[in-house]
């Protein structure tokens, strides 16, 4: 796919529940430090990583920071495109419902709050990694 | 490395930031702005604590564009620009008013 003014499309693939390891954490440092080049960023949530997402975390019992606030402000970073894959929500019993609202303004849209939320399938997933320059994955 | 504020000693990383966000005093930022030749004014005030606020909601030490932008929304246009915020912090903002306000160093800053 051509590039315009060296933008590239990156995807940041999350596949591992939020504690245990530090693969999520490292992943949306590693986003958020990546938005100031003002590049083409979605992330994918599927396996365990969709519990990256989850609501009411609460982490005390573990000794280990929630960092699941930040996610709320990636649309401030202008990251907006959060897709989470549809079967394996549906393997852990998890529905949209079950995850944090995350939300952005739409600049073309006279700044109107819109979710960043986007389940698809495992075809439109992979659809959308086809079209990627740079897919990385935690 | 540590800073001595009335007699008490706050561990601090090799730049300057607290250790432990929950450490933190006016007192702390007080003289840290006097290490660096600053008076703290309301105007510092208003955005130390607005990124405190802002880092107990969301746990983030926002981006510099992130932290202009936000201080727009909340605080008003005329103070939501890089000129203001950067003669009140000349180190840098986000970087400054962190530090000062018990913060880590925000995240993507070098």
């Amino acid at each position: 796919m051509e590039n315009e003014g060296g933008i590239k499309k990156f995807m940041y693939v999350n596949r591992k529940a939020p504690y245990g390891t530090i693969y999520a954490l490292e992943s949306l440092e590693v986003v958020l430090i990546g938005a100031a080049f003002d590049q083409d960023v979605s992330l994918a949530f599927l396996d365990d990583g969709v519990y990256q997402l989850a609501k009411g975390q609460d982490t005390k019992g573990i000794g280990m920071k929630n960092f699941s606030p930040i996610y709320k402000v990636l649309g401030d970073y202008d990251i907006n495109k959060l897709y989470v894959e549809k079967e394996s929500l549906e393997a852990r019993g998890l529905t949209l419902d079950d995850l944090q609202e995350i939300m952005y303004e739409d600049e073309d849209d006279d700044w109107e709050e819109k979710p960043s939320i986007r389940v698809v399938s495992a075809a439109e997933l992979r659809d959308l990694m086809d079209e990627q320059d740079i897919v990385l994955s935690f | 490395m540590a800073i001595e504020v009335n007699g008490k000693t706050y561990e601090t990383d090799e730049e300057g930031y607290l250790a432990n966000l929950n450490d933190w005093e006016p007192e702390v930022a007080t003289a840290m702005a006097k290490e660096d030749g600053t008076e703290l004014s309301e105007s510092h005030w208003e955005v130390i604590n607005f990124l405190r606020e802002y880092y107990e909601e969301y746990q983030i030490a926002p981006a510099v564009r992130v932290l202009t932008k936000a201080i727009g929304k909340k605080l008003g246009k005329d103070k939501g620009n890089s000129k203001y915020l950067y003669e009140l912090f000349p180190y840098g903002p986000a970087k400054q008013a962190c530090k000062y306000a018990g913060l880590p160093k925000p995240t993507g800053c070098v």
